[in-house]
């Protein structure tokens, strides 16, 4: 059962590296990472890499296997022909530190900016009352496990530096939709998600939907209905001609 | 020490998963300055692998339950050798740390009536656990992390600086605590990704830093999981109590290798799966020992039954506490009655209709589909025990957390006593947010205590905590052999596996621990390759010697220990002896660097009224006649 892997592994640091081979043992039922592990363990052990759960729970183990953004624990060695030499490189979007691991700070500096949970000022904790239907919408975007993979895809910020002060990428915008569609929050998200996280700037290519290892329809149902809702807004007459009334902008 | 980095601040917090993220909320809504330290990235803390639920007795799906009930079963689960005023204080705070969670932001499954769903899970007398599907950890840890970062916009608003008050440190970890004296005066860390080291000033240290699990083979525990904060408190004085006691959960994935020991959650058992032999026999019917014999169903009829009618029926034995299970399981297999792949078959699709299976757990349906080729709608699944939890832990004042190591608080899975021998599933998340959020005011109210005067740590314990965490780059072994650190943990996970795992032995143990002596030799000469930045080889050589450190604590108390008892099964003393319930066994570092010492102590005594609320014939089980007198 067992074969030997020919592994292609981008080996450097910020100021720049390679690809290096290695060939590696490889049994039935294996994953990508397993591979990276024996390495580590036998070859290279200072082989730097992010992981944590290995099981596709935490989303730390993010790279790109033969250039396509995906979790090492969740991509079986046996997707590839025995002789195939496997390309293994860091996420392409965010700064290299060393090895397979990057810079994702980019990440948390977002997740910062977006407003918070507004509670309802009225509820105390106990008396909240959702139903099932409305809740769902938002749940599916929470089983986002933050691995980033779609802000690294992402082709408005993958090869644009420059976009990325003005664009939140597909993680947070579909979390800013997860707040707008909470049943109780008291905020409304709707301009924000145009003006400073850039919704505008995606034009729905759905990359971000394939890439997401959780199978978030994260296009379909965060970012366009999101999309829609900025829009009943900014041509609705009535809003158009209250803001003009009372001078809004 | 040029590239010594310095700070300073009210509370440092150790760990970054549900116990410490609470801490921290806690300690910063007191108007301290917190300091939150993760091993990983902010978000990635192992509490995201918590699937089932949070136990609390809101009685949103039957109204009879009650923190009374909720004592009760975790005494039950935990075969009353818990520490009775954790368990008392978790079950009544419990409910209101989970709808907290609600104002923080969580959404969870939600009853017909709009409230908070909960779900039947092992040793729970009703449907208890709040859950999410079957992502219930992340859930939690997102929630609190955004809690985080809206108590941070605050500041910002307020201060200027969001990081005024709260600031995460991600991918730093601590290798030893400072101290003044006897007290606490701060940590000493690196960061993984600079390997550069950093000094906290800090009169307060909460651990929340988890398990242990990695010293083991076959585990679902994260590469984190390396006892640091026991081994920390343990090097500076603290005491480790129920060390002995391991939960090997049930069901862990057994094929293909590489996924051996992936958790499987309990949910599937709960929302109806039953375990079969190879004979296609559900086996768990004759294992229900004699002190839950009261409680679980006799026939596979009236066990079916509970589901739709729990008032008129008694519950499956699928869903007796954990140790019971493991136990079971592994005594299938061992008598022949296994899987292929040396489990057990665990079933839904003959349970529930394919889409409901998909809906309840999702994550379950792409774990097998995904890393097993297995359609858990379609067949059933390969399961077997898996290391899971560690019961044991820092010794803790229950109301406030704190160690005997002053300025030194502990909570979640680094602290010892609350679960007893045996934690049931659901009782942790539950655990990390009660005993967190004490944890967090019992490190304010100590800093507030202490005024002006505060510790300082000394110069020359700060250059030898740098010395020690470099040695790995130059191995001191005499004859020039250099160990590489995956080898020695391997085998390290190896002996806990062999001989210190599910079934216990005496001579397996006494073995067990020379092995621990010997990789103890190795581990001091294990070196590394390369630099200080991001370098794993090397942040796992400092790993192995918590790891050795917590591993030798579990081998002597459970060499010790001569009878069974939750998470410690003793093949050569089977039987549950109640003059063993009174004791826990203490493990201590007299002196720094010292050999480590084991030492009994009585378990604090159960109040009356909460004795009141079990039968006398039960009570009869557990206690020994002179306690019931």
């Amino acid at each position: 059962m067992s074969y030997d892997a020919h592994l292609r592994v981008w080996r450097g640091d910020a100021e720049g590296g390679e690809l290096v081979d290695f060939t590696v043992e490889v049994n039935e039922g294996e994953v990508v990472l397993d591979i990276i592990h024996r390495l580590q363990a036998t070859q290279a052990p200072d082989l730097a890499v992010r992981w944590n759960c290995k099981a596709g729970k935490c989303g730390s183990c993010s790279a790109e296997v033969n250039g396509r953004p995906r979790l090492m624990c969740m991509t079986r060695m046996n997707t590839f022909a025995a002789g195939e030499p496997i390309s293994i490189t860091p996420m392409r979007a965010f700064p290299v530190i060393r090895d397979l691991v990057t810079d994702v700070s980019f990440n948390y500096t977002k997740a910062r900016a977006v407003p918070a949970f507004s509670p309802p000022p009225d509820l105390a904790p106990g008396e909240y009352r959702m139903s099932q239907v409305d809740v769902e919408r938002s749940q599916e975007f929470r089983k986002c496990i933050e691995c980033f993979l779609c802000q690294d895809t992402c082709h408005v910020v993958r090869d644009h530096e420059e976009n990325k002060p003005a664009f939140a990428g597909p993680r947070f915008l579909m979390r800013i939709a997860e707040l707008d569609m909470h049943p109780l929050d008291a905020l409304d998200r709707k301009r924000q998600a145009q003006d400073d996280f850039g919704l505008g700037m995606c034009n729905i290519t759905k990359c971000c939907t394939e890439v997401c290892p959780e199978h978030i329809k994260i296009t379909d149902n965060a970012l366009i209905p999101m999309k829609e809702r900025v829009v009943d807004r900014k041509y609705d007459p009535l809003v158009w001609l209250g803001s003009k009334i009372l001078r809004r902008s | 020490m040029s590239d010594l980095e310095r700070h300073s601040y009210d509370i440092v917090v150790i760990g970054a998963g549900g116990a410490g993220l609470r801490a921290a909320i806690e300690a910063r809504e007191h108007g301290l300055r917190t300091a939150i330290i993760c091993k990983s990235l902010f978000g990635k803390a192992h509490t995201v692998m918590a699937e089932g639920g949070i136990a609390a007795s809101m009685g949103n799906v039957n109204s009879k339950d009650s923190w009374q009930v909720h004592f009760r079963d975790t005494l039950r689960g935990g075969k009353f050798l818990n520490n009775p005023r954790m368990a008392e204080l978790h079950a009544k705070e419990a409910p209101q740390r989970v709808w907290e969670l609600e104002t923080y932001g969580a959404l969870f499954d939600r009853t017909p009536d709009g409230r908070i769903s909960q779900r039947n899970f092992g040793g729970h007398e009703y449907p208890r656990l709040a859950h999410v599907g079957d992502r219930t950890g992340l859930e939690l840890i997102r929630t609190l992390q955004q809690k985080i970062v809206s108590l941070q916009q605050d500041d910002e608003r307020e201060l200027g600086d969001a990081q005024a008050r709260l600031r995460v440190f991600s991918e730093l970890t601590v290798t030893e605590l400072l101290k003044d004296g006897d007290a606490i005066a701060g940590a000493f860390g690196y960061w993984r990704e600079s390997g550069r080291f950093v000094q906290f000033e800090a009169p307060a240290v909460v651990l929340a830093t988890g398990g242990i699990g990695k010293s083991f083979k076959v585990t679902s525990n994260s590469w984190e999981y390396t006892g640091d904060g026991h081994a920390l408190a343990l090097r500076a004085g603290a005491t480790l109590i129920n060390m002995e006691f391991v939960q090997f959960h049930p069901t862990g994935m057994v094929w293909p290798p590489s996924v051996k020991g992936i958790l499987v959650t309990e949910s599937v058992r709960g929302d109806g799966g039953v375990l079969r032999n190879s004979e296609g026999k559900r086996f768990m019917f004759e294992y229900v020992p004699e002190v839950f014999r009261a409680q679980y169903a006799a026939s596979e009829a009236e066990a079916d039954r509970w589901y739709d009618d729990p008032e008129n029926n008694l519950r499956p034995p699928e869903l007796l506490p954990r140790d019971e299970v493991a136990r079971a399981i592994n005594s299938e297999v061992k008598a022949g009655r296994g899987s292929p792949h040396g489990g057990v078959f665990l079933d839904v699709s003959t349970r529930l209709p394919a889409d409901e299976i998909r809906r309840r757990l999702p994550s379950m349906y792409h774990q097998f589909k995904e890393l097993a080729d297995v359609d858990i709608t379609a067949e059933p699944m390969e399961v077997g025990p898996t290391a899971h939890y560690v019961m044991g832990g820092v010794e803790v004042d229950a109301d406030t957390a704190a160690c005997v190591v002053p300025g030194l608080f502990a909570a979640g899975e680094v602290a010892g006593g609350m679960h007893g021998s045996n934690r049931l599933g659901g009782n942790s998340l539950s655990d990390l947010l009660v005993f967190g959020r004490r944890a967090g005011a019992g490190a304010a109210a100590y800093v507030e205590g202490l005024g002006e005067r505060r510790p300082t740590s000394r110069e020359q314990d700060v250059r030898a905590a740098e010395q020690d965490a470099l040695a790995p780059f130059r191995p001191p072994g005499e004859d020039g052999s250099v160990e590489n650190p995956y080898t020695v943990h391997t085998d390290l996970q190896q002996v806990m596996n062999d001989l210190v795992g599910i079934i216990r032995r005496e001579g397996e143990i006494v073995e067990a621990l020379e092995r621990l002596g010997l990789l103890r030799e190795r581990a001091r000469r294990a070196g590394v390759e390369g630099h200080r930045q991001f370098n794993p080889g090397w942040h796992l050589a400092l790993d192995l010697r918590n790891m050795l450190d917590v591993s030798q604590c579990v081998a002597r108390a459970a060499l010790e220990r001569r009878e069974s008892r939750g998470g410690h099964t003793r093949e050569d003393h089977p039987a549950m002896d109640p003059t063993w319930r009174g004791v826990n066994l203490v493990c201590a570092q007299d002196s720094p660097g010292g050999p480590i010492s084991l030492r009994r102590q009585p378990v604090p005594t159960i109040h009356p009224d909460l004795l009141a609320l079990f039968d006398r014939a039960e009570l009869a089980k557990y206690l020994t006649p002179q306690e019931l007198a």
